[in-house]
């Protein structure tokens, strides 16, 4: 099966997961709470009579169920995800507005990640138990078992307060001010205004909530390196590849890493989902206006419309990135497109 | 001659040995395993700390004192004071009443109500099993908080509403691998007598399935109850799980979010939920190296 075969059959199947996806979040918001106008209007307007009744209209609440979903189907095709009770803005417009930060903070956290979970993964697994592969499973452990919530404030503690190292909450300096948005992160926008002072400070503030939330991803990719890399190091090609008489970082490198690596793509999604869960506390924490914070926001007004948006954006960011790492995998190993 | 009876000999020995009950044999290799034995010994820490709170705390964690609001620890206060100045340590002590055993409950609600679905889907099959499954994946489609924040949201705040959150977007996971378990043991030449003998469905899943099934459930269930904590404890961050005055630990850091320089009123209660979630996942960990015959400690 050619790799595009393979694409189009994963693209097929995320339709009808889609279709459930609205589903389940149909069915939350219109069948869980007593009434389901109180998902849709402020308490304030449901004394409002026309206001009410637009609304039963918009949303067809006067009909069958069966009915309603495909209503609410097509307000969802045409990006109508119901106005912000906070805001008083188009959820849509709200999440658009929000999303980049929280991009940028997951590529950052990503990138803190793999630069420092493989080198730990790599070195662990070739000195097992050494201090450093001590030193990995301490980290690990904490990453596994540290409410994301505390070590922010922990390491705001110290490294800002105490310190003074980093910044404090927020993502750019407040009076250095944002750079003009082109993307919405604030690292290319900085530099495509040629700011260096705004760039500096928006990386300054990347650094601690990066931190916070790659710990778990960290954790998880420096456990999957190192057993994975054990497994391969035990192989015969490895014994032949020394044999030969090739030098042991070549070894390692060329022949083991590259086979280690392939069910580290599989987590990757794993570690994705992760960074998606830590995102709301971390954001909340560090003040970082990104959907995590806007989803913990919403939750706390019991901002219905702001909710249920940003869990279906999140979940279609999900499976995405699901879509991506399967991608991925079968780029890596052919055996995955030929079952 | 002599050989051959010491070749018996020896057999017979060997036999012996390998005459040991698995499950006594992984009892064993649990009870030997000094990790899993610390984190058990943690756990059983805070289940005295808790079932003793009432001797243990030197104030009521209730008690507010204006005039002592956010002081540091002293030997009066061990943990400092809150905001009210409630005493920290009390509220800590108090806390593992409520952060200890939300952990667990969810885990074994999560794991009955999954394993018999899974176990339901997996014996009877066809569209039951396809919806069921279907369900599941569309479930765990979500990272688990972001649809926990969700429904919890929408049942509204509360400790008990955050529990029935996080019950509904975990039992996929169990129905999942309890389904795949039970595919493979209804095969079984003992169950196809038993069908032939004309036991009732429901009987020979009870009685000759479910026991067959149960080893990966519960290594699951074990390596799962630190997240657990960790989850509800995040929703009560967010203020959707325990509600103040509740002195969980989730909250207590919630609400020492914004003095996060008076470090002791988030410090304590972290520490006191890192070693629990750290005990369960020491304990988890053992569990699964005893019970799991895919993993090979190296």
């Amino acid at each position: 099966m050619s790799f595009l075969t393979h694409l189009a059959r994963r693209l097929l199947l995320m339709i009808p997961m889609l279709i459930g996806i609205t589903l389940l979040l149909f069915i939350v918001t219109r069948i869980v709470p007593v009434n389901p106008l109180s998902v849709i209007l402020t308490e304030k307007s449901m004394d409002n009579p026309e206001v009410v009744q637009a609304a039963i209209n918009r949303w067809g609440l006067d009909k069958p169920l069966p009915e309603q979903y495909w209503i609410y189907l097509k307000n969802l095709a045409q990006g109508e995800l119901g106005t912000s009770f906070k805001t008083k803005n188009p959820v849509a417009q709200d999440l658009r507005k929000f999303l980049p930060a929280t991009i940028e903070l997951a590529i950052g956290s990503f990138i803190f990640a793999l630069l420092l979970g493989l080198p730990l993964g790599i070195l662990s697994a070739i000195k097992s138990n050494s201090f450093v592969d001590h030193f990995t499973r301490l980290i690990s452990l904490l990453g596994a078992s540290m409410p994301p919530f505390w070590s922010g404030l922990i390491l705001l503690f110290a490294l800002y307060y105490k310190l003074k190292w980093f910044p404090g909450p927020g993502r750019i300096d407040a009076r250095i001010g944002s750079p003009p948005t082109v993307t919405g992160l604030f690292l290319i926008d900085s530099l495509v205004a040629g700011n260096m002072n705004q760039f500096w400070s928006a990386l300054s503030h990347l650094v601690l909530p990066s931190i916070v939330l790659g710990w778990f991803s960290l954790a998880l990719i420096a456990r999957i390196t190192r057993s994975s890399l054990l497994e391969v190091l035990g192989l015969d090609y490895i014994r032949t590849a020394r044999a030969k008489g090739m030098k042991e970082w070549f070894v390692i490198m060329r022949h083991a890493l590259r086979n280690a690596l392939i069910p580290l793509v599989t987590v990757l999604g794993l570690a994705f989902a992760g960074l998606m869960s830590g995102a709301i506390m971390t954001e909340t924490i560090f003040a970082w206006p990104g959907i995590g914070r806007y989803a913990v926001e919403s939750s706390a007004n019991l901002d219905y419309p702001s909710i249920m948006g940003v869990t279906l954006l999140i979940a279609v960011i999900y499976m995405m990135v699901n879509l991506l790492v399967d991608l991925m995998y079968a780029v890596i190993d052919p055996r995955i497109r030929e079952a | 001659m002599w050989v051959l009876v010491m070749g018996k000999k020896t057999n017979n020995t060997v036999s012996l040995a390998r005459s040991e009950a698995p499950w006594v044999r992984r009892w064993r290799s649990l009870l030997h395993n000094p990790m899993a034995m610390i984190g058990l010994a943690i756990i059983l820490f805070w289940a005295l700390v808790a079932l003793f709170a009432d001797r243990i705390a030197p104030f009521d964690p209730l008690e507010q004192k204006i005039d002592q609001r956010l002081a540091a620890p002293s030997a009066e206060h061990f943990f400092g004071t809150d905001e009210l100045g409630r005493d920290v340590f009390s509220r800590v002590v108090y806390g593992a009443r409520i952060s200890l055993p939300i952990g667990l409950i969810v885990i074994v609600f999560a794991m009955v109500v999954g394993s018999l679905i899974g176990a339901s889907a997996g014996y009877i099959g066809g569209v039951y099993d396809l919806l069921i499954m279907r369900l599941a994946d569309i479930t765990l489609a979500f990272p688990s908080i972001v649809l926990a924040l969700a429904i919890a949201a929408v049942l509204g705040p509360g400790l008990t509403n955050a529990l029935i959150a996080m019950i509904l977007v975990w039992w996929p996971e169990y129905a999942r691998l309890m389904r795949g378990q039970v595919l493979s043991v209804k095969n079984n030449e003992y169950v196809t007598a038993a069908v032939v003998l004309g036991v009732p469905n429901w009987r020979i899943l009870m009685r000759h399935i479910l026991p067959n099934t149960f080893g990966p459930i519960l290594v699951k269930a074990s390596l799962d109850a630190g997240s657990a904590i960790l989850n509800i404890a995040a929703l009560s961050f967010i203020g959707l799980g325990a509600v103040p005055p509740t002195p969980e630990w989730g909250a207590m850091i919630s609400t020492g979010r914004y003095k996060f320089y008076n470090w002791w009123m988030t410090t304590f209660p972290g520490l006191a939920m890192l070693s629990v979630v750290l005990g369960y996942n020491f304990f988890g960990d053992g569990v699964r190296d005893a019970f799991d015959p895919r993993t090979t400690s190296r």
